[in-house]
């Protein structure tokens, strides 16, 4: 299909979710109203470390409208331990600290009361005796033989470390003209969504029924609450009609869900719990990745990078969850847009006495492409070649697509080079750097920065398999429902809550392709998870590929049971008629029209084909494309899709006040056949927005005694309109041929190359002084001490 | 305590506990959950409603003090029939929204700016939406969405700013 022959997809149409939003008619999880509803506050630790000698909660228990308060002994007692990603059973974890408190800002007991308000007063009045234990917060300091182990019965703070080897890393080292090493280091970020994460919990003892609405983006969530509270998988019901307020990977409240789960059944009322501010900063167990990259790269004088050597140390936080599995994404894309022969790659994941560590946007690609960026812009600057000249040495051809990787993954397709030269040309590229000289020659500080990255998506989780080999997934499915109804209406059916993807836009717009409908006559649901299809949630720059596949060949399923209902009512053969926007079209010019093949589907078994079964519906399961096997020697297909994105920033600021102002900001983006534009322009320049409050603001920071000093948006600082410039895009489309519409991700796009952009043209800045600032965020205060210690040394 | 509330043109006298929010007031007193909260400490303008027309942080006022005060939210610039205001319209032509979370906000600071400036350049738009965070759209679709409201309401002779799009 041709983009000339579709009606709907890639056209600038709205986004239907967003008329309820300006309404401010969005269904929030804490805009429901549930009579009875019973509310949370929680006790939180003050220290980083302790042992609980013991809970005193008479005083809060005996004030009016207190109804329970809940220990982690007591919890421990009737629950199992969260998931862990990893094989680490004895890194046990329970919404509530068990005996042991193990970060500052970690729960320690839950007041329910009737208000929230009164919930707060009486958690004030809960004491909480502790002893003091060591604790560590560095990761390296973590990795010492002699330090704390955050949990003791594990034996050592090591969750993961694990090396990878390859090709020929020992060959293509000593073979190489040249060598260099470098450090860098990425921030403890996150993607911190306005709305906080919140959740609300009704047991129904005559139904034996949990149901549970969250502000939640989480894959299996249904299946980990069962899993926790020991109930059958059919006695969980997630409501997925709830609108998320921003997640971008984090909101996973797992823990906060269990814990309102368990009081709603034992106090028998519906259990609320919104997290405040403070609660969701240093204890919503939602802070990013936070790594340490070292890394080795061979190379030769014509700049021809031959292979990397990266160890990347990750710190997790207190306990497992997922947080290692960040090592293991980027895997898929280890060697960035390049062709680099041979990879040695070891991911190393510590815990630490910080807050727990979850999912933020692009699963840890976004730092590894940090730190290939900047290996790049090294090599470049030992060899005295152009940054650009360099990259373009070392791009993947697009005559080498599919091109495989050393570490498994063959990338779908690309045009690397036409979408930079696109970039350049629309940029003037040679007036750019005019301009950045004009800049110093002002006496201000200048640079440019580039970045050359990919966004693989499609997520199948294949990194879970690799990391830890007694877990045997090989798919990552998604599933839609199409129906037409018996007067003639069309309806989708997706599995899963949003937080402003639009997923019911997609979903409308493929069906309305396939079957020729006019989308905005086309009905989107959100039944709940007992009533869904198999699906995997909005992770991994998924949904365009698996939730767009798998509602567009529903439809195409369905097109085919009219196309065999006309056929057969014309007595002709279903391969010579036609279908074209709801009739069906004989050789001869015989037509049977929409009403009449909804006639015969939905009321006239004797008029339909045998082996046509009656009522007009169709599911389709959409396996990720590519995901066919496990792991083999340390190799995998991780994702199916590669996007690709080319920044080119232009960054100015003062040498003594060091205020970053971005002055310029283009991006070339391939992610294939579009779907709808406005949302793939919004994801990008919204991800761009994130990855500049990554380079520039925005981190979780722990002072030497173990405590948070970044707990509200005073302290924890995210851009506004005045950081966030006008970017322009340049769009270029290499459709994928794995997709139905040449399709790929774009949900991490902007996010995954912009703080790698903006720290290369701060370094580019700092270039005349021959000094570099290697740890993200690059704060203005650090900058500009630089400066100055390079002017007094010289 | 009894209070006076003047919300979206209704009046209602109801009973505020005195330390209780403006915002807390609007949704749990009222109903009206139009108005998100963020986080309740004045910074990201997820709760910013319009008192007497100015944009105001309904997080950083109690609601006994908003007594006699003329309160619009969201929820009063449409008839509630399906119908759009013209700067809601906007924000849909322009995709300025994602999640939706922070958009009532946004939608009344920029009714705020349009009340006073019909014509607002691009630094004064940004300048007018820099106490809302945005976490989703990195604010140019939102700025796009302003500029167009404003266009509208300039080259049109019925509308203003507030008023239903038929």
């Amino acid at each position: 299909m041709t983009d000339q022959q579709r009606r709907f997809v890639s056209t600038n149409r709205r986004v239907r979710e967003d008329r309820r939003f300006v309404a401010g008619a969005g269904r929030y999880v804490a805009d429901l109203d549930m009579p009875g509803t019973l509310h949370v506050a929680l006790v939180a630790s003050t220290a980083p470390a302790a042992r609980i000698l013991g809970i005193d909660a008479s005083e809060a228990l005996a004030m009016e409208g207190v109804v329970d308060v809940l220990t982690g002994e007591e919890l421990s007692a009737a629950v199992t331990p969260l998931m862990n990603g990893l094989d680490t059973p004895l890194v046990r974890r329970f919404p509530l600290a068990v005996g042991q408190i193990r970060y500052a800002g970690e729960w320690v007991a839950a007041v329910v009361a009737e208000s929230r308000a009164l919930a707060e007063d009486a958690a004030e009045k809960v004491r909480v005796r502790t002893e003091a234990l060591p604790f560590v917060i560095d990761a390296e300091a973590a990795l010492e033989p002699d330090a704390t182990p955050v949990h003791p019965e594990h034996g050592s703070n090591l969750l993961l470390d694990r090396t990878f080897d390859w090709g020929p890393v020992a060959e293509d080292f000593a073979a190489a003209e040249e060598r260099l090493s470098l450090r860098v280091t990425w921030g403890r970020n996150s993607t911190v969504p306005i709305e906080t994460f919140g959740v609300i919990a009704r047991w129904n003892p005559w139904e034996e029924m949990l149901d549970v609405w969250a502000s939640i983006q989480m894959p299996k969530y249904a299946d980990q609450i069962a899993r926790a509270l020991k109930l059958p998988g059919n006695a969980v019901r997630v409501h997925y009609d709830v609108d998320v307020g921003g997640s971008y990977g984090v909101k996973r409240g797992i823990k906060h869900t269990v814990l309102v789960a368990y009081l709603a059944r034992k106090l028998g009322r519906p259990v609320r719990l919104i997290e405040d501010r403070l609660e969701n900063m240093r204890a919503g167990d939602a802070q990013g990745p936070e790594r340490i990259f070292d890394i080795d790269v061979a190379f030769d004088r014509d700049g021809t990078v031959r292979s990397m050597k990266m160890r990347a140390l990750d710190n997790a936080g207190a306990y497992a969850g997922r947080a290692p599995f960040q090592l293991g994404k980027p895997i898929g894309a280890i060697v960035g847009p390049y062709r680099i022969g041979s990879v040695q790659y070891r991911a190393m994941s510590v815990t630490t006495n910080k807050a727990v560590q979850e999912a933020v946007r692009g699963f840890g690609q976004a730092p590894t492409n940090y730190a290939i960026e900047t290996m790049m812009d090294r090599v470049a600057a030992h060899l005295g070649i152009d940054r650009l000249e360099l990259r373009r040495r070392n791009l993947i051809r697009a005559e080498e697509f599919p091109y495989t990787i050393p570490s498994g993954s063959t990338y779908d397709s690309g045009d690397y080079h036409t979408v930079i030269d696109k970039v350049l040309a629309h940029a003037d590229y040679e007036a750019l750097k005019a301009e950045r000289d004009r800049l110093r020659a002002e006496g201000l500080c200048a640079g440019i920065g580039i970045a050359a990255c990919l966004e693989p998506s499609g997520g199948n989780s294949s990194f879970e398999p690799l990391l830890n080999e007694k877990n045997r997934t090989s798919t990552w499915m998604e599933g839609s429902r199409v129906t037409i109804d018996a007067l003639g209406f069309v309806t989708v059916a997706i599995h899963t809550t949003s937080s402003g993807q639009g997923h019911e836009t997609l979903a409308a717009t493929v069906v309305g392709e396939e079957l020729g409908i006019d989308p905005d006559r086309i009905r989107v649901t959100r039944p709940d998870s007992l009533s869904s299809l198999p699906g995997n949630s909005p992770v991994g720059s998924r949904m365009a590929i698996m939730l767009g596949g798998a509602a567009a060949r529903a439809a195409r399923n369905l097109k085919r049971q009219l196309v065999a209902i006309g056929a057969h009512a014309m007595g002709i053969d279903p391969d010579t008629a036609s279908y074209e926007a709801g009739t069906i079209t004989a050789p001869d010019g015989r037509s049977i029209g929409w009403d009449e093949l909804v006639d015969i589907g939905h009321r006239r078994f004797h008029d339909l084909p045998s082996g046509t079964n009656p009522g007009l519906t169709a599911s389709f399961i959409q396996q990720v494309p590519t995901g066919v096997a496990l792991p083999k020697d340390g190799k995998v297909q991780m994702y199916p899709c590669y996007s690709f994105e080319f920044h080119l920033v232009l960054m100015a600021f003062d040498p003594v006040l060091a205020k970053p102002e971005i002055r310029r900001y283009v991006i070339g983006h391939d992610c294939g056949t579009v779907i709808n534009p406005h949302i793939v322009r919004g994801m990008t320049l919204g991800g761009i927005a994130h990855g500049i409050g990554a380079a520039l603001l925005e981190e979780f920071t722990y002072d030497e005694g173990g405590q948070l000093m970044t707990q509200s948006f005073l302290d924890y600082l995210m851009p506004s309109s005045h950081e966030v410039p006008s970017v322009e895009i340049v769009h270029h489309c290499t459709p994928s041929p794995l997709t139905e519409f040449g399709q790929k991700g774009s949900g991490e796009s902007g996010y995954l190359g912009a703080p790698a952009a903006i720290s290369g043209a701060v370094q580019d800045a700092l270039s005349p002084w021959g000094v570099t600032v290697d740890k993200l965020p690059l704060r203005m205060s650090t900058i500009s001490d630089t400066i100055a210690d390079a002017e007094t040394a010289a | 305590m009894k209070t006076e509330l003047t919300v979206n043109g209704q009046t209602r006298v109801i009973d505020v506990e005195p330390r209780t929010t403006l915002l807390d007031v609007l949704r749990d007193g009222l109903g009206l959950t139009a108005t998100h909260a963020g986080c309740e400490h004045g910074v990201c303008g997820a709760c910013t409603v319009l008192v007497d027309g100015e944009a105001v942080r309904s997080c950083l006022i109690l609601g006994v003090q908003a007594d006699g005060l003329d309160i619009r939210t969201v929820e009063g610039l449409t008839s509630g029939d399906g119908a759009l205001d013209i700067v809601q319209d906007a924000f849909c032509e322009t995709h300025g929204l994602q999640c939706g979370y922070c958009t009532s906000g946004m939608i009344l600071a920029a009714h705020a700016l349009l009340r006073v400036n019909a014509a607002p350049d691009e630094e004064e738009i940004r300048e007018a939406i820099s106490g809302n965070i945005c976490r989703c759209t990195g604010y140019q679709q939102i700025v796009e969405a302003i500029q167009l409201a404003a266009e509208r309401i300039r080259t049109s002779n019925t509308l203003k700013a507030g008023e239903v799009v038929k």
